[in-house]
C-alpha cells in the first residue's frame, strides 16, 4: 500500500468508529462500542508506526487528496504533509489515545453514556490526525476547532452538571479568542503569498522578511512579526498560554479519560506543534520569539505556583500542565523547536500517566478527588503508586528519566539563547523546576503515604466534592480503597514504560540528529541556541547516560531535590508549616487561591461588558431610537398630518366651495402672472 | 417541448399546484391534502433538478433563457435565464419548499390547503424573482411574492401577528416603490426593461449614485441591513416556523442576490463609489448585532438578530469585489438557508411541545431529548461558523478576503468567531444543558419520525457542503469571475467625465 493510502486509512478508521458508535450507539451492545473504537484507534496506532518507520527511511510525502474549495486562482485542498514530525504525532496521538479508550472501559463503566463517550474520543483521534497530518493551514485550521469541538462535547459530557457546562463553554470561547488571531494570521499568509499550502508559503516566506506593513497610520511593523504573533494568538488559545490559559482548569470538570488524553497530552500541545511547524516564519521574526518566549516563561513559573495550593488532584496536575506547557513555548522562543517537539513527547506520555493515575486514585477513593482525605495509598494500590512515582519523577525531571532530557535541553537552549527575554525566561524555567518539584511531591506525599485521612471522621468540605455532588460518594472510613482492574492497570505500565525510558532512547537523533531536520528550520547564525547545544552535547557528554551522569550534579537537579526535600519535610514530619505559611502569608495565598483574578476580570469585564454593551444596543440603538423614532415616528408623523389634513375634509359643501373659488382665484392669479 | 422550458416549469408548477390545492383541498381530508403538497413540493424540487444536471459551469452567459413578449407596447418581455449565481439559490428554493410542507405537517390543522398553497406559491415566485432576466417582470415577482408571505404571517402567526405584518409590508413596500422609480428611469433611457440594456447603459455617476441608492432601498431591507433590519425579528417571532424558515433561508437571499443582478452591474461606478458605506453598514451588522444577539431572550429573535449578522458577511463579499469575497458570500447565502432553516425548525421542534420561544423556560432538553440535543448541537456549531460545516466556509472566504482588502475590516469581520459561538453556544447551554429545569420539559418526548428526517436531511446538507464547498463554487465560479469583470469596466460615458 501506498503511503498516502496508509494515511487516509489512519484517518478515517477512527471517524468511521465514531460515526457508528455515535449514529447507532443505542442499537449495539456495551462492549461493541469499546471494541469497535479500540480497534479503530489500534489499527491506526499499528499504522502510524508503519508510517513512521516508513518516514525515517526517508519516505515522506507531501500531496493533496481532493480540492475543497476553489476561488479565483486560489486552491484549498486537503491534504497530508507525512515527515518525521507528522509521523511522531501521529504515534503519540494514537499510542496515547489507545491507552485511554482501554482505560475508559475500566473508568467510565458504569456511566450511561458510555457509548457516546467512546464515539467523541474516537472523533477527537480523526480531528487531532487531521491537524497534525495536514500539508496546509485550511486543514490545519478544520483540525484546531475540531477538537475544540470535541472539547467542547467532553468537558461538559456530564451535562447536568452547572460548573461542567458553565467550563465547556468557557473553554469554547476563550479558544475562539486564540482562533480569531489565528484566522486573521491566516489571511495574513494568504495575502502575502497567495497560498495556504505550507511548501508554497515557506518558500515564498525569506523574501517577505524585510517587508513592514503599516495597519496604523504612521506605524509600521515588520510584516513576520505581525502575522507570526497573530498566529501563536491562536497557539495561545490552544495551548493554554497567559492570558488565554483560563480555561483549561476548569475543562477538569470533563472525565479523568479526556484530562489525560485532550488536556494533557495530545489537544493542548497542538499550539506548540503548529509553531514548531511554522518554524521557517518564526525564524523571521526574533520580536516574534521574544514574545513567544515570554509568554511561555510567564506560564511555566506562575502556573506553577498556583499548583501548590489547590487540593483537587486533578488540578494539580492540570496547573503542572499548564506550566509544563510554558516549558516547551519558551523552547519555542529560544528556536529550540526540536526540543520543545521532543518536549511535547516525554511530556504526552508522563502527563497522560498521571491523569491516568490519578482518576485510578479518583476510583480507589470513591470520587473523591480531595488530597487531604488520601494518604498511604501506596499500601492498597501498589500499581497505581509505583506508575504514578514513575510519572512524577519523570516530571521534575530526574536524571535518566524521560523529562529528565527534555526539561534539561530546555532550560540549556534557554541559557543558550540571546534574543530579548531569554535572561527572565532562563531565571523562570530554573525556578519553575523547584516549583514543580515541590507540588508534585506534595501531592505524591500526600496520596501515598502518611496517614490514612479518610479514616478520619471530619472530611474536609472541598468544592471538588459540590461540583460532584450526586456522583460522589467518597470513602467511608472502615472502607479500603482498592485499585481498579487490568483495564486501568495495563495502560499505566504501558505509559510508565516510555516515561521512564523514551528521552534516553530518542534524545540523540531528535535534538542532535537529522529526526527533524526536513520539517523544522532553524536560522542557526541568528538563534544559535540548537547549535550550541549540540556542540555542549557532544564535547561534555557524548551519551545519553553522560548527561543524565552530569545531570546530578547540575543547578536544575539541585533544585528539584530541594524541591522534593521541602515536601517531604512540609507534609511528611512538619504538616504545621504549610498551615503556618498560609495564614502569615494570607495576601499572598489569597491571590493564589484567585488565580490572580483572570477569572474574575474575564466574567466581569469581557462576558459582563459585552452583555452590558449589547444590553444597551438593543434598548437605545433598536428600540429607541430604530423602532421608536424613525419606524414608529414615521408613522405617527404620518398619523399627525393626516390628522391635520382630516380636519379639511369637514363634510360642508361651503366649506368645500369656499376652499374651490379660492383655489380657483389662486391659480387664475398665478397663470396671470406667469403670461 | 419542456425541454426548453425548464426554468417556466420550475416557476409555474409550484403556482399552478398551490393554486389546484386551494380549489380542492380542505381541512376535511387533511391527509389528502398534506400529501398533495407533498407529492406536489416534491415534484417541483425534481423539476428544478435539470437547472443543475444540465448548467454548463464553464458558461459564463445566461443560461435555460426563454424570451417572450409580454406587454409589447412598453417592450415588456417575459424573459428568464439563470447563471451561476442563481442557479444554487434556485435549488435551495425548491428545496426549502419541500422541507416547509413537512414542517407544517402536523403544527397546521386549520386552513391546510390555504398554508401549504402559500408556500407552493411564494416558492414558484421566488424562483420567478430568481430568473427574471427584464426589470418589470422581476418588479411582479417580488411584490407578488409579499402577498403569500404577508398571509401566511397575518392569518397563521402568533398574537402580535398584526403589528409584524403591517411593519413587514410597510418596510418592504416603500423599499420596493423606490425601486420601480429606477426601472422607470431606466426605462426612460433605454426604451426596454431587458436587464442586458441596463448593464450596457452609460451613466454619469450622479445618475449611478440616484439608481444604486433606489435599489439599495429595496434590497437592504430585505436582506436585511442595519439600520433598516427592525422588521425581521418581529415577523419572525410572530411567523410559524414554516414562515420563518422560508424568510430565514431565502427572502432575505433575494435582497442579496438582487445586489449582484441588478443594483451593483446596473451602476458598477456608484457600487465602487459607495463601497466604504456599505462595509461600514456590513461590519455594523457583524459585530453590533451579533452583541444585540447575546441579549436577546427569545429564541426566534435570537435567531433572527444572528440571520441579520451572518447577511452581513454575504454585503461585505459582495464589495470588497474580489473573487474570494464574492464567492464566499453566495456560498455564504447557500449555507445560511440551511442553517438558519435548521435554527428555526428546532425552535419549531420546542415550541410545538412547549408553547414558549423563551431560553428561561427551557433548561436541561438534553436530558429527554438527546437526539433532538445532537442536531440542535450540531446546528448550533454550524451556526458558530465550525469547520467541516457549511457555516464556516462563508465566513472564512469572506474573512480571508477582507484581511486583503483591509486588516482592520477582517479584523471587525473575524469577531463574529467570538460572539457568533457566545450567543449560539450561550442558548445551547440554557436550552438544553443542566437539570431538568420544570415540569414540562420532564415530559418532552423526543423526535418523532417525520422531524426527524427533515433535520436529518439539513444535517446531511450542511455537513455535506463543508466538507465539500466546491460542488457549489464549481457553479459560482465562472459568473463570479464575470461578473466581477463587468463590475470593473467604468460606465460612466467618457464625455460627462470630463
Amino acid at each position: 500500500m501506498t503511503l498516502p493510502n496508509i494515511c487516509l486509512i489512519i484517518v478515517l478508521l477512527p471517524l468511521i468508529a465514531a460515526a457508528i458508535v455515535g449514529l447507532f450507539g443505542s442499537k449495539l451492545p456495551r462492549a461493541a462500542a469499546h471494541w469497535l473504537t479500540i480497534g479503530a484507534v489500534g489499527s491506526a496506532f499499528l499504522l502510524s508506526l508503519n508510517v513512521l518507520n516508513a518516514t525515517l527511511d526517508g519516505h515522506a510525502f507531501n500531496g493533496n487528496l481532493y480540492t475543497w474549495l476553489q476561488a479565483g486562482d486560489l486552491q484549498f485542498n486537503v491534504g497530508f504533509l507525512i515527515d518525521n514530525l507528522s509521523a511522531m504525532m501521529m504515534v503519540v496521538v494514537t499510542f496515547v489515545s489507545l491507552m485511554v479508550h482501554i482505560y475508559t472501559i475500566g473508568y467510565m463503566h458504569d456511566d450511561p453514556g458510555y457509548t457516546r463517550f467512546f464515539s467523541y474520543i474516537s472523533l477527537f483521534t480523526f480531528a487531532m490526525l487531521m491537524l497534525v497530518m495536514s500539508n496546509n493551514f485550511m486543514q490545519l485550521f478544520f483540525g484546531w476547532e475540531a477538537v475544540g469541538l470535541v472539547s467542547y462535547l467532553l468537558i461538559g459530557f456530564w451535562y447536568t452538571r452547572p460548573a461542567a457546562i458553565y467550563a465547556n463553554l468557557k473553554a469554547f470561547l476563550v479558544n475562539r479568542v486564540g482562533d480569531f488571531g489565528f484566522l486573521l494570521g491566516i489571511g495574513m499568509v494568504l495575502f502575502y503569498t497567495n497560498s495556504l499550502d505550507y511548501a508554497t508559503v515557506f518558500q515564498a516566506a525569506p523574501a517577505l522578511a524585510s517587508k513592514q506593513i503599516t495597519l496604523i497610520p504612521n506605524v509600521s511593523w515588520s510584516l513576520m512579526t505581525v502575522t507570526c504573533i497573530l498566529l501563536f494568538i491562536g497557539a495561545m488559545g490552544k495551548s493554554a498560554q497567559v492570558p488565554l490559559h483560563v480555561w483549561l482548569p476548569d475543562s477538569m470538570e470533563g472525565p479523568t479519560p479526556i484530562s489525560a488524553l485532550i488536556h494533557a497530552a495530545t489537544m493542548v500541545t497542538a499550539g506548540i506543534f503548529m509553531v514548531a511547524r511554522m518554524s521557517p516564519l518564526f525564524e523571521l521574526s526574533d520580536t516574534a520569539l521574544s514574545f513567544v518566549m515570554i509568554i511561555g516563561a510567564i506560564t511555566a513559573l506562575f502556573m506553577g505556583f498556583l499548583g501548590i495550593i489547590q487540593n483537587d488532584i486533578k488540578r494539580i496536575v492540570a496547573y503542572s500542565t499548564l506550566s509544563q506547557l510554558g516549558y516547551m513555548t519558551v523552547a519555542l522562543g529560544a528556536s529550540a523547536y526540536s526540543v520543545a517537539i521532543f518536549h511535547l513527547m516525554t511530556h504526552a506520555f508522563f502527563k497522560a500517566l498521571l491523569f491516568l493515575a490519578a482518576g485510578a486514585v479518583i476510583i480507589g477513593m470513591h470520587h473523591d478527588q480531595d488530597i487531604r482525605n488520601m494518604g498511604n495509598l501506596k499500601k492498597y494500590m501498589p500499581i497505581t503508586w509505583i506508575t504514578s512515582l514513575i510519572g512524577s519523577l519523570a516530571l521534575i525531571g530526574t536524571p535518566f528519566f524521560a523529562g529528565f532530557y527534555s526539561k534539561d535541553s530546555i532550560i540549556e537552549a534557554v541559557a543558550a539563547s540571546n534574543i530579548t527575554g531569554s535572561g527572565f525566561a532562563y531565571f523562570a524555567v530554573l525556578a519553575g523546576v523547584f516549583v514543580t518539584a515541590f507540588y508534585s511531591f506534595r501531592l505524591y506525599f500526600m496520596v501515598f503515604h502518611g496517614k490514612e485521612k479518610w479514616r478520619e471522621t471530619n472530611h474536609h468540605d472541598s468544592h471538588a466534592h459540590d461540583d460532584y455532588h450526586h456522583h460522589h460518594h467518597g470513602l467511608s472510613a472502615k472502607d479500603d480503597p482498592h485499585e481498579p482492574g487490568w483495564v486501568v492497570k495495563l495502560p499505566l505500565i504501558l505509559l510508565a514504560i516510555p516515561s521512564l525510558l523514551i528521552g534516553y532512547v530518542a534524545i540523540e537523533s531528535m535534538l542532535f540528529g537529522h529526526f527533524f531536520s526536513d520539517a523544522i528550520y532553524v536560522n542557526s547564525s541568528a538563534h544559535p541556541a540548537m547549535a550550541e547545544l549540540a556542540q555542549h552535547y557532544a564535547e561534555h557528554f557524548h551519551t545519553p547516560a553522560g548527561m543524565a551522569l552530569h545531570g546530578f550534579l547540575s543547578l536544575p537537579f539541585v533544585l528539584a531535590a530541594s524541591g522534593v526535600g521541602l515536601a517531604w519535610f512540609f507534609y511528611m514530619k512538619r504538616q504545621d508549616i504549610p498551615a503556618a505559611i498560609q495564614q502569615k502569608f494570607s495576601l499572598i495565598n489569597k491571590i493564589l487561591e484567585n488565580k490572580y483574578g483572570f477569572d474574575a476580570f474575564n466574567e466581569r469585564v469581557f462576558a459582563g461588558g459585552a452583555r452590558f454593551i449589547g444590553e444597551k444596543l438593543w434598548q437605545i440603538g433598536d428600540v429607541q431610537m430604530i423602532d421608536d423614532s424613525l419606524v414608529n415616528g414615521t408613522a405617527r408623523l404620518v398619523g399627525r398630518i393626516s390628522g391635520i389634513i382630516r380636519q379639511l375634509q369637514s363634510g360642508l359643501i361651503y366649506h368645500y366651495a369656499f376652499a374651490m373659488i379660492i383655489g380657483a382665484f389662486l391659480f387664475i392669479t398665478f397663470f396671470i402672472k406667469v403670461n | 417541448m419542456l425541454q426548453n422550458h425548464i426554468l417556466s416549469v420550475a416557476i409555474w408548477l409550484p403556482i399552478l399546484a398551490g393554486v389546484l390545492l386551494l380549489l380542492v383541498g380542505s381541512d376535511k381530508q387533511a391527509a389528502l391534502t398534506r400529501w398533495a403538497a407533498l407529492a406536489s413540493s416534491i415534484t417541483a424540487f425534481i423539476a428544478t433538478l435539470p437547472l443543475y444536471s444540465q448548467f454548463d459551469v464553464l458558461k459564463g452567459a445566461f443560461q435555460f433563457e426563454e424570451s417572450v413578449p409580454w406587454i409589447p407596447a412598453f417592450n415588456v418581455n417575459y424573459h428568464l435565464g439563470i447563471d451561476g449565481i442563481a442557479a444554487p439559490l434556485i435549488l435551495l428554493t425548491s428545496f426549502t419548499t419541500v422541507i416547509v410542507v413537512l414542517a407544517g405537517w402536523q403544527v397546521i390543522t386549520k386552513n391546510i390547503a390555504q398554508y401549504m398553497a402559500a408556500f407552493l406559491i411564494m416558492s414558484g415566485l421566488m424562483i420567478g424573482v430568481f430568473s427574471a432576466l427584464d426589470g418589470l417582470l422581476y418588479y411582479v415577482f417580488w411584490e407578488a411574492m409579499l402577498i403569500p408571505m404577508f398571509l401566511v404571517i397575518g392569518i397563521w402567526g402568533g398574537e402580535n401577528r398584526v403589528y409584524a405584518t403591517i411593519k413587514f409590508f410597510l418596510y418592504t413596500l416603500i423599499g420596493s416603490l423606490l425601486m420601480l422609480v429606477a426601472f422607470i428611469y431606466l426605462f426612460q433611457k433605454t426604451g426596454s426593461f431587458e436587464l442586458t440594456d441596463y448593464y450596457h447603459l452609460p451613466l454619469t455617476l450622479k445618475e449611478q449614485v440616484l439608481i444604486f441608492m433606489a435599489f439599495f432601498m429595496a434590497f437592504a431591507v430585505k436582506i436585511p441591513m442595519w439600520p433598516v433590519h427592525t422588521w425581521l425579528p418581529d415577523a419572525h417571532v410572530e411567523a410559524p416556523t414554516g414562515g420563518s424558515v422560508v424568510l430565514a433561508a431565502i427572502m432575505l437571499k433575494l435582497g442579496g442576490y438582487s445586489f449582484l443582478r441588478f443594483a451593483m452591474p446596473i451602476a458598477p461606478d456608484a457600487a465602487h463609489y459607495l463601497s466604504g458605506f456599505m462595509i461600514t453598514l456590513s461590519l455594523i451588522a457583524i459585530v453590533y448585532i451579533a452583541l444585540v444577539a447575546l441579549v436577546q431572550k427569545d429564541m426566534k429573535k435570537l435567531i433572527a438578530y444572528s440571520s441579520i449578522s451572518h447577511m452581513g458577511f454575504v454585503t461585505l463579499g459582495f464589495f470588497i469585489f474580489s473573487q474570494l469575497g464574492l464567492e464566499g458570500a453566495i456560498v455564504q447565502m447557500i449555507s445560511h438557508g440551511f442553517i438558519s432553516a435548521a435554527m428555526f425548525l428546532c425552535v419549531g421542534v420546542l415550541y410545538e411541545r412547549m408553547h414558549s420561544r423563551n431560553i428561561a423556560d427551557y433548561g436541561g432538553v438534553a436530558n429527554t431529548m438527546p437526539i433532538f440535543t445532537a442536531f440542535a448541537v450540531l446546528f448550533a456549531m454550524a451556526n458558530s461558523g465550525l469547520p467541516g460545516t457549511s457555516g464556516f466556509v462563508g465566513e472564512f472566504m469572506v474573512i480571508l478576503a477582507a484581511v486583503k482588502f483591509n486588516f482592520w475590516v477582517g479584523f471587525l469581520a473575524a469577531t463574529t468567531l467570538i460572539f457568533g459561538a457566545a450567543y449560539t453556544l450561550w442558548m445551547v447551554k440554557r436550552v438544553f444543558y443542566g437539570e431538568i429545569a420544570n415540569p414540562h420539559v420532564a415530559e418532552l418526548k423526543d423526535l418523532n419520525k417525520r422531524e426527524f428526517l427533515i433535520l436529518a436531511l439539513l444535517a446531511v446538507m450542511v455537513i455535506g457542503v463543508g466538507v465539500y464547498p466546491k460542488i457549489i463554487t464549481d457553479f459560482t465560479h465562472v459568473s463570479a469571475a464575470q461578473w466581477l469583470g463587468h463590475m470593473a469596466v467604468s460606465k460612466i460615458p467618457v464625455a460627462a467625465g470630463l
